[in-house]
């Protein structure tokens, strides 16, 4: 029995995959024909699973974090020191995560075979290449989509950057539809207009009065937008409710200090309490990476920011007991080449790169994948971006041979020449 | 009525008359006296006090130590021993006075002693006097300095390299330490373009100022870049040349250009901002005040190239701008300094890692990213 379609005003492919009939193709066991109540109720939303993105942008150098060379003559000028998973070393730019990989898996056999910043960026985010003919929907909004309980008042993908900016990104939800796209955390700042209007009975009115007009357009004329739109403001009312999740002051002072009180470690912080709040999907990014001139004093700067306050991060969920039910991962567009610039920096380099992993469905102090004495090329268990996507899904509890169905159309959820990578999950 | 004459057609200027000679120094040609030829990517050089030695560092973790001592005619074979001690790079090389010891601080936080000019050195002292990289390095007397990533000074003494002191100098990388040349003050500068000048007997702070042109903050990438690369005295002792990048645009891409920024040391004021003539991309990673009265100055990036500048800074002093005029570039109006050109500029072979110069000032060397040395010969 083929799950209903949706009946949307236009047909476009992008607004036929209903929401039903998403959940009737995931999550395991979940039959097509489950009655309709059920299907409402996500499981994995019961088990309250997470996942937690942290994007270093702009490509981190493999060999100055998960897969160090020294004395090598592409090594660089940095030591490997071991760490608290048995036989596994990285770089000493990263003491303190040291201290945290057995907690931690390691992926060194990354080949996405893409040096574009762009082309890269969409690699990791949705587990496959760019096509012409269709956008594959990120990973954010798959968790927001399969992950997230339908009535959880905080978005599916929140998208916490550095600087400015803000809004959302329906577009990375592609045919998902908009209400899974991304909402852009700004600076980790709470959204703007997230205070309640002083006066409760004239918001309730001019809410009452919104649903009275939306009721009206979408009997007539009802769009994935249009319903977006109408979720996204009953959605808004309901995080204004949850806006002490963005009040860092409320954080021991000692455990702030641990994280560090520049960007990086307050955006660590909130990550911590949005995901402990049921975010279901938090992506916070440290920036920048893309070290074509002195990637290795870059890498000391970056790298001390970032070192401290992410293994302040996986200690804490541990403590919290969130990290069994949070999937983490360290990701970046690519790695950076093996040989050193004329100006002691590293280009763009895919062949050959890692990435880390940890907590829900990771085993940790795992590693997988190896490259050669130089770290030019991938020697044993090579990867793509289709086996990291197949890989998140499957430690947190989806099935990645399933299919999507876009206007009767089965697509593939994950790449399938990609299949999850055993070595590190539990 | 009147006519008025046809101007006479201006005669095309003629050509700049060529630069004085500096008595003694022939700048206009450079004259290679050895070429030497090393496996690995070359980081740093300097002459040994009698220059009869050239060390030079290489990204395989190893020092070099060249004989430049000619052959019956005259020629230098170069012969090269590599030698193995430190774990990571090393870019700051230093000498006893003597003549006995060569000096070395890596990034992996080691000062180590070496015997210098035998067959097979081997290092004879090793002490992890700085957690991470050490940048900075001079020695005086028995007393040796250094300056780290962990933004400390430390003393050490020879021969035993026993801790003498060390305390928190900076709130961020070290990039120079020096001995000032009456041996009275230790000068150290760091990432952010500050210089610190300290107290050699006490260790107390005496005076700080910024060459800020050679540091920015780009928010772009959220990183500092910049700081002080290298830096040379004035044969008076009183002043002090830096150099690095400036007019950063893109950090991470290295789109800046080459500065040499003098400054009187004694008072913090900035005397004179050397510049090239013709835009060049990169970064200044060489520089030596010579005592015949020119400073020369080296810098790598799209290639390599080498200038000169008098030392008789004639600073041509900006007008006051109008008091409506808004400030566009608050440092440089301040301190009202127009750029000084280059009398001579060579374009190098190679992208350049440093620079040096032998203590009589009659050979340069210069270490290139191609894994070669070249000494050439100034007077």
């Amino acid at each position: 029995m083929r799950p209903e379609i949706a009946r949307y005003a236009c047909n476009s492919p992008e607004h036929t995959l209903n929401r039903r009939s998403m959940l009737g193709v995931l999550g395991g066991g979940l039959a097509t024909a489950t009655s309709a109540g059920s299907l409402l109720a996500n499981p994995l939303a019961r088990q309250h699973k997470r996942v937690l993105m942290v994007f270093l942008s702009g490509g981190v150098s493999q060999l100055e974090t998960w897969d160090p060379k020294p004395g090598a003559p592409t090594g660089g000028p940095f030591r490997a020191i071991p760490t608290s998973a048995p036989g596994v070393h990285i770089c000493e730019l990263l003491p303190y995560t040291a201290s945290q990989m057995h907690r931690l898996a390691l992926v060194r056999g990354v080949n996405t075979a893409e040096d574009d910043h762009g082309k890269g960026s969409h690699i990791i985010h949705t587990g496959r290449r760019q096509e012409p003919s269709l956008e594959y929907p990120h990973l954010g909004s798959v968790a927001a989509k399969f992950v997230a309980d339908a009535d959880n008042p905080i978005p599916g993908y929140l998208n916490v950057v550095p600087g400015g900016g803000g809004g959302s990104n329906a577009a990375d939800a592609a045919f998902l539809g908009p209400r899974y796209g991304s909402v852009t955390i700004s600076d980790g700042r709470a959204p703007a207009n997230i205070d309640r209007p002083v006066d409760p009975l004239r918001e309730q009115q001019r809410h009452d009065l919104r649903r009275a007009a939306d009721q009206r357009f979408m009997a007539r004329r009802k769009s994935a937008q249009t319903e977006a739109y109408t979720q996204t403001y009953d959605q808004a009312l309901q995080l204004m409710q949850k806006k002490a999740l963005f009040d860092l002051t409320s954080e021991p002072a000692k455990l702030t200090e641990s994280y560090g009180t520049h960007d990086f470690g307050r955006h660590c912080v909130l990550a911590r309490r949005l995901l402990e709040g049921g975010a279901p999907f938090v992506k916070i990014s440290h920036t920048n990476y893309d070290t074509h001139h002195e990637n290795f004093d870059f890498h000391i700067e970056q790298l001390a920011e970032f070192d401290k306050p992410f293994a302040t991060l996986i200690e804490d969920l541990h403590q919290r007991g969130l990290l069994s039910t949070t999937l983490v991962m360290v990701v970046s567009e690519f790695g950076r080449t093996p040989n050193i610039n004329r100006n002691y920096g590293r280009d763009h380099w895919s062949k050959a790169w890692s990435v880390a992993l940890g907590g829900c469905g990771i085993r940790g102090g795992s590693f997988c994948g190896k490259t050669n004495a130089q770290g030019t090329e991938v020697v044993d268990r090579q990867v793509h971006g289709g086996h990291l996507f197949a890989t998140y899904l499957k430690a947190l509890g989806l099935d990645p041979a399933k299919k999507y169905y876009v206007d009767q159309r089965p697509i593939p959820m994950v790449d399938p020449t990609g299949s999850p990578i055993g070595e590190v999950l539990s | 009525m009147t006519q008025e004459k046809p101007k006479p057609k201006e005669a095309p200027k003629p050509p700049p008359p060529p630069p004085e000679p500096i008595a003694g120094y022939n700048l206009a040609t450079l004259k290679q006296a050895a070429e030497l030829k090393n496996g690995s990517p070359l980081l740093a050089c300097r002459f040994s006090p009698d220059a009869r030695w050239l060390i030079t560092t290489a990204q395989d973790n190893t020092i070099q130590q060249w004989d430049l001592a000619p052959d019956k005619d005259g020629k230098i074979a170069g012969k090269k021993v590599d030698m193995a001690g430190h774990a990571s790079w090393t870019r700051a090389i230093s000498f006893s006075a003597d003549n006995k010891w060569l000096i070395t601080a890596g990034y992996d936080g080691l000062l180590l002693t070496w015997p210098l000019g035998v067959a097979h050195p081997e290092p004879v002292r090793q002490v992890q006097a700085h957690t991470g990289w050490i940048r900075g390095v001079d020695c005086q007397a028995n007393q040796v300095l250094t300056g780290g990533n962990d933004g400390r000074l430390a003393i050490h003494l020879l021969p035993d390299l026993r801790p003498s002191r060390a305390w928190q100098a900076h709130d961020c990388h070290i990039y120079q330490a020096s001995f000032s040349p009456d041996g009275k003050f230790i000068l150290s500068a760091d990432l952010k373009g500050r210089v610190k000048v300290w107290d050699q007997q006490s260790g107390a702070l005496v005076r700080e100022f910024a060459v800020a042109a050679l540091h920015k903050y780009d928010a772009g990438f959220g990183a500092d870049i910049g700081g002080v690369r290298a830096w040379s005295f004035s044969p008076d002792g009183s002043s002090i040349v830096c150099t690095g990048i400036t007019n950063v645009s893109n950090a991470f891409a290295g789109v800046g250009n080459p500065l040499y920024v003098v400054a009187n040391w004694t008072t913090g004021e900035i005397r004179a901002e050397l510049k090239p003539k013709e835009a060049f991309q990169g970064t200044g990673w060489g520089v030596c005040w010579h005592r015949a009265g020119f400073i020369l100055g080296a810098a790598g990036g799209n290639g390599g190239m080498l200038w000169a500048w008098r030392d008789d800074f004639k600073v041509p002093v900006k007008p006051e701008p109008a008091k409506t005029e808004p400030k566009k570039d608050a440092r440089k109006e301040e301190k009202k300094l127009e750029p000084i050109a280059e009398f001579v500029a060579h374009k190098l072979a190679d992208n350049v890692r440093d620079m040096c110069l032998s203590a009589n000032g009659k050979k340069l060397a210069i270490a290139y990213q191609g894994g070669i040395a070249r000494v050439h010969t100034l007077a």
